[in-house]
């Protein structure tokens, strides 16, 4: 399955998903997000924009989610951690974007 | 000064069990963390969270394990450097490292092990053009003195207990205080929270974020805030308080001699050498390829960085190997002779 990641800069990179893992895993093997906590909430390193089209289709972020993305900067009505976003055939093509900073 | 064996940049779980690894070879260590509390991590970010893959723990608190990995530790008497950062580090023609702490004071030491994780703990801080200029001036990320902020059109922002607790003290202090935070709801005691909602004179900003200072690099007269999704407005103030948590600064270790792999150290896999003779890294900080960022790997990686180490302080002395069921530990040893 592919993610449609629009970077900073504009340009757009179809990066490789797969089933069973998180969108940070397939970000950050593409390096456009960090992922310094692997995925344990301890951090903001995966902090994307998901394209509102794409927004609705996902299951919400929980408590623990919002939580740790109250330090995240530079949000947006769909910001999302990608590390709490598992990827499933659903998902194939699903947008998003990769913050300029924060 | 003071002079040991292996100087330990980081007090986390791994940092503290490369004291008890160096210990079991005769090895004295240093620990230098930028917080002023062992445990890295685990003391700073989740105390309260039960891990559940420590071989031999089925469950234990962060905390818990911090407090036992210290007290482990402390069988060889380390000399903990804590509160201050690993700042400079210096090579003397002997091969004694110094490294100088950002209080001013220095280490020597034959070897050095880097468990720093993912970086000296400082602020998280917001991504404002210019917000340097104004630091400790008109914006800080913590209250060192309440009289800093007297008479002030103070902003915080934030929305944890810390951003709460402020805001409820700091009314009697500031002019105005206005809370911004992302969304509506806060993670803080709901008593406070509550209190805080109710408060008059605490104006509340939601869902709002930051968005840039306004000034002339010395004072602030304005702060911009964005509505989620929407325009920006501006505040009058002249005074912001962020507090957005923590978060990991490699960049004095930047200086130091060996690679670094944007937030990792490259390793040697098993000897946990850096490409500076010396010194390794061990902990999320080392990477290797296949490298599993866990607290086991890491106390694994510190006993076999402290085998390099020893061979570093003790050149061409054979090391004798033998288990700690062998060896013993100070403290352990005494209990069972006397019993």
């Amino acid at each position: 399955m592919k993610i449609m990641v629009h970077r900073p800069d504009g340009s757009i990179e179809a990066v490789r998903g797969e089933d069973g893992l998180s969108v940070m895993e397939a970000l950050r093997k593409a390096a456009l997000v960090e992922g310094e906590c692997e995925g344990a909430l301890a951090c903001a390193s995966c902090h994307v924009w998901i394209e509102p089209e794409w927004a609705d289709r996902l299951p919400p972020p929980d408590g623990a989610e919002e939580d740790m993305l109250d330090v995240a900067f530079n949000l947006k009505p769909t910001s999302r951690l990608s590390c709490q976003i598992m990827l499933t055939d659903q998902l194939d093509g699903l947008a998003l974007r990769i913050p300029a900073s924060g | 000064m003071i002079r040991v064996d292996v100087a330990i940049v980081g007090a986390g779980p791994v940092g503290l069990f490369a004291v008890f690894a160096c210990g079991q070879l005769g090895l004295r260590c240093a620990v230098l963390d930028a917080l002023p509390d062992p445990g890295g991590q685990l003391t700073a970010l989740y105390p309260e969270k039960p891990i559940y893959d420590i071989p031999g723990r089925p469950t234990v608190r962060a905390g818990e394990l911090v407090a036992d990995l210290v007290q482990q530790a402390a069988a060889y008497d380390p000399v903990y450097w804590l509160g201050q950062r690993a700042m400079a580090l210096a090579e003397d023609s002997d091969g004694t490292f110094r490294i100088t702490g950002s209080a001013g004071e220095t280490i020597l030491a034959r070897a050095v092990i880097i468990a720093a994780g993912v970086g000296a703990f400082g602020p998280n801080r917001p991504p404002l053009p210019g917000i340097e200029a104004y630091e400790n001036r008109a914006v800080f990320y913590h209250v060192a003195q309440l009289e800093r902020f007297r008479g002030r059109k103070l902003v915080i922002a934030g929305g944890g207990d810390s951003a709460v607790d402020w805001a409820l003290s700091l009314t009697g202090v500031a002019a105005e205080v206005t809370v911004v935070h992302r969304r509506d709801d806060f993670r803080a005691h709901p008593a406070s929270v509550a209190q805080m909602k109710a408060d008059p004179r605490i104006r509340l900003l939601t869902p709002y974020q930051l968005a840039g200072l306004v000034g002339d690099g010395v004072t602030l007269s304005a702060i911009e805030v964005e509505r989620i999704g929407g325009a920006r407005e501006r505040l009058e103030a002249d005074c912001l308080l962020a507090l957005f948590g923590l978060t990991g600064d490699l960049s004095s270790l930047a200086s130091w001699g060996f690679d670094l792999d944007r937030k990792t150290i490259p390793v040697e896999p098993v000897t946990c050498a850096t490409s500076r003779k010396g010194i390794y890294a061990i902990g999320d900080v080392a990477a290797y390829p296949g490298k599993l960022k866990l607290i086991l790997t890491g106390f694994a990686e510190a006993a076999n960085a402290a085998r390099e180490a020893y061979a570093r302080v003790h050149p061409g002395k054979a090391l004798h190997v033998e288990h700690s069921t062998s060896r013993g530990v100070p403290g352990f040893q005494a209990l069972e002779r006397a019993g």
